[in-house]
């Protein structure tokens, strides 16, 4: 349900995974699926958390667990990465393949999309390879009935060896039956799935190197699996496969013979590398499709007809980049035209509260200083981060997670992967850049999507050129003030919203820039290959997203403007209130920043409130109002303009709102991100570059401008 | 039928796959979905600068950049059966 609590912020880094069972007798379940079938929904369906859904490929990028009781016994469901195959490829694959191999599960369920199973049985077979306790959940029957597509679950049970359950797991449909033989496989005897037929040559091999190889596992693996994986020999496997063990099994005298014959025996067929992998993959294509020949039956062929006119239209020449950019400004307008009203209503509503507590506090004869850091400090801090970030978010992120759950977002990485191919980048990088608009320590998470891990680093150290929900409020409000003139009007919320997105889009073009530059220096290389899926649209769950995003969107910005804006309202009051010789905190820092800060076309108070707003952007604002209070005028903030008139007082021109804009755009990301960073580069010099490249770059970018205007005598 | 490239079909076109002509991870990524001997790709629709393409493949709609579509050796075929460019999923 698009971005939750738990996919953002701090949430968005992932400890390492520990399977936590109440009890012995608890079975762990993994849950496993190609990209896009639907097991977010089914893991949420089960165990009744959230975890983050959409229709795009790549959303779970790491495992997730939950529990879930089902006739009065606990399982431990482990939500894993989407893959389309076993042979891990990217850090996802690898973290479901290592997790269904090593992991330690009971069972695993292997989630399906029946409106494409053959695609699906790939994963499948493979999984059931590994373990025969496999139970196959048949999602999205809804669809494959809408489109006429007809399973015959009986047939495709014997073909396949294991339970097939049909489900619509977005309707909660058929998922008690799911329970039902999940509890059987972990119970009774284990079930007797189909295995692959390969070609006579590996067979043979398999059954060589199998021999020495079952006793030595004693059961923990599957000896043909690791047969198989022995001859395949992929290093990175082989060594989590000892690790695992305790031993490496192809170091076992007896068993490394085998091996020698059993590649003698391929090379004489000319299996070796390249072609044995080939082989592999080509015989568990052939079992998937021999097991759905005449048990799939296309009733319908016209369904689809619909979907490939909006993909054409949503994709064209003409029409892909203007609809793009137009859906864009709309999502802006209603949320700008949306927020202004409740925006004013609460900062009214808040500062009638002030009102009422400096009177309290006035009757309880309470010190000046206590009132002080408490209600101007910490209580104006507060409010003011919900009273302007609140509604705007409470708008965009439905909004957003509509376009998501629709499954547009991959339609915006197709439009702009030529562009990213340009600049040696991936186009899966536009969906970590969407992922950024919520959060950006989500955003970088969300990289793990990008295979190669040069055009991953890309797209983390760019991923702070979109601007997060701690974010753009604050543009609206910069835009409102000095470039539309901040009423309410039809036409000004127009005006806001295509500046904004003027502003969104000019943070895009610097992704690419600087994407560009990174792959032209520091990350040389040229762009991998890249395959993306193109899922189809669906019907988005409208009552759901809306109280869902709201919900925690709403708790999500309380919590953490109460976490850091109410300290940092402390704070900064004690700053502006506490003196050392005759001048304040503040003042002391706001002065020694002021001369470098006007060569960018701030001031010193901006730059500070830049610095102190390290741990999160909601409060750079406030920071910066507090601080020219403190100075001496006394203003109430019941609205933008007279806050406008408080800014100009203190000096800003438009230039100072266009500088600390771009400012905003371009510097450092938070310390959520910057961790989150550190976590999924595993290196400082890369931290300190996602520090260092949006920072010179504002900082260049202001200096410009800045200095630009003058010179023209603009300013 | 003559042998050409997935790259080089149109949109609407359909062939079937010969040969990759790629190896390690690439070739791997182009397996994996499901580009093996004898599967049939059709190209369903074009990014707004022409690339990448989108093809249905084994029923799922992949998009796939010109460089690794040029790599995969096909057959055109005739656009047998609409049923093919429909029973998407």
């Amino acid at each position: 349900m698009g971005l939750t609590v738990g996919s953002t912020g701090k949430n968005a880094q992932d400890s390492q995974l520990v399977i936590q069972k109440k009890s012995p007798e608890d079975r762990v379940i993994a849950l496993a699926g190609n990209p896009n079938v639907g097991k977010s929904t089914v893991f949420n369906e089960l165990t009744g958390l959230n975890q983050h859904t959409g229709n795009w490929p790549g959303k779970t990028v790491c495992n997730a667990q939950g529990t879930c009781i089902h006739k009065g016994r606990s399982y431990v469901l482990v939500d894993i990465p989407g893959s389309y195959s076993l042979m891990a490829l990217s850090a996802e694959e690898e973290v479901a393949r290592d997790f269904l191999c090593f992991g330690g599960a009971d069972a695993a369920v292997v989630v399906c999309d029946a409106t494409c199973l053959e695609r699906n049985l790939n994963l499948v077979l493979q999984t059931m390879e590994i373990t025969p306790r496999v139970v196959v959940c048949l999602n999205l029957m809804d669809e494959a009935k809408k489109k006429h597509i007809r399973l015959n679950i009986r047939e495709l049970e014997k073909r396949l060896g294991v339970s097939v359950v049909p489900a619509s797991a977005r309707s909660h449909k058929g998922l008690d039956r799911l329970m039902d033989r999940v509890e059987a496989v972990t119970q009774g005897d284990a079930p007797a799935p189909r295995s692959v037929k390969y070609p006579q040559s590996l067979e043979a091999a398999l059954a060589l190197v199998q021999q020495p190889l079952a006793p030595l596992l004693e059961g923990r693996l599957a000896p043909r699996w690791t047969a198989l994986k022995l001859l395949e020999g992929d290093p990175v496997l082989l060594h989590t496969m000892a690790g695992f063990l305790g031993f490496a099994p192809q170091e076992n005298p007896a068993v490394a013979e085998a091996i020698q014959k059993a590649r003698e025996i391929l090379s004489e067929d000319g299996m070796e590398g390249e072609a044995l992998r080939d082989a592999i993959v080509t015989s568990v294509y052939q079992v998937a499709e021999d097991v759905c020949r005449g048990a799939v039956v296309y009733e319908d062929a016209k369904y689809n007809e619909r979907q490939l006119k909006i993909d054409r239209i949503l994709t064209s020449r003409l029409t892909g980049i203007p609809i793009m950019l137009a859906l864009l400004a709309v999502v802006f307008y209603i949320t700008i035209a949306g927020a202004n009203l409740p925006s004013q209503l609460l900062s009214e509503g808040f500062l009638w509260i002030q009102e009422q507590l400096t009177a309290w506090f006035a009757a309880i004869n309470a010190p000046v200083w206590l009132h002080g850091v408490l209600v101007l400090g910490v209580y104006r801090t507060l409010t003011w981060v919900i009273a302007v970030m609140l509604p705007p978010m409470a708008i965009f992120f439905p909004l957003f997670t509509l376009l998501e759950d629709l499954g547009y977002l991959p339609r915006v990485a197709f439009n702009l992967d030529h562009t990213f191919k340009k600049c040696c980048a991936c186009g899966k990088q536009a969906l970590t850049m969407c992922m950024g608009f919520g959060c950006n320590a989500a955003g970088v998470v969300g990289c793990r999507i990008i295979d190669s891990p040069r055009e991953r680093l890309i797209a983390i150290i760019t991923n702070n050129f979109v601007p997060c929900n701690g974010r753009f409020p604050t543009l609206i409000a910069i835009i409102s003030m000095f470039f539309v003139g901040g009423s309410f009007f039809l036409g000004e919320s127009v005006l806001s919203a295509l500046l904004l997105t003027a502003v969104i889009v000019f943070g895009v073009l610097m992704t690419f820039l600087i994407s560009r530059l990174l792959s032209k220096t520091i990350l040389k290389g040229v762009p991998s290959s890249f395959t993306l899926e193109l899922p189809p649209y669906r019907r988005p769950q409208v009552g759901k997203v809306i109280v869902r995003s709201v919900l925690d969107r709403t708790l999500f910005v309380l919590g953490r403007a109460a976490a850091v804006a109410a300290p940092a309202g402390l704070l900064i009051w004690l700053f502006a209130n506490v003196q050392i010789g005759g001048v304040t905190i503040l003042a002391h820092c706001t002065s020694f920043l002021d001369p470098f800060a006007r060569l960018f076309g701030m001031d010193g108070v901006i730059l500070m409130a830049f610095i102190l707003g390290l741990p999160a952007n909601e409060i750079v604002v406030p920071i910066i109002l507090m601080a020219y209070l403190s100075t001496g005028s006394l203003l109430e903030m019941g609205n933008l303009m007279e806050l406008k008139t408080l800014l100009v007082q203190n000096g800003w021109t438009w230039l100072t709102a266009v500088c600390t804009m771009l400012f905003m755009l371009l510097h450092w990301p938070c310390s959520t991100t910057l961790m989150t960073i550190k976590k999924e580069t595993q290196s400082w010099k890369w931290t300190g570059a996602a520090f260092l490249i949006p920072t010179l770059t504002g900082l260049l970018l202001c200096f410009l401008v800045a200095n630009g205007a003058r010179l023209l005598g603009l300013a | 039928m003559y042998t050409t490239r997935l790259f080089d079909i149109g949109v609407g076109q359909t062939a079937r796959v010969e040969s990759l002509h790629a190896d390690g991870a690439v070739r791997r990524r182009l397996l994996d979905i499901g580009l093996t001997r004898g599967t049939r790709a059709t190209c369903l629709y074009a990014a707004p600068s022409g690339d990448p393409k989108a093809f249905l493949i084994r029923g799922t709609v992949i998009a796939l950049r010109s460089e690794d579509s040029a790599r995969v050796q096909a057959q055109a075929v005739l656009p047998v059966s609409q049923k093919e460019v429909h029973a998407w999923a």
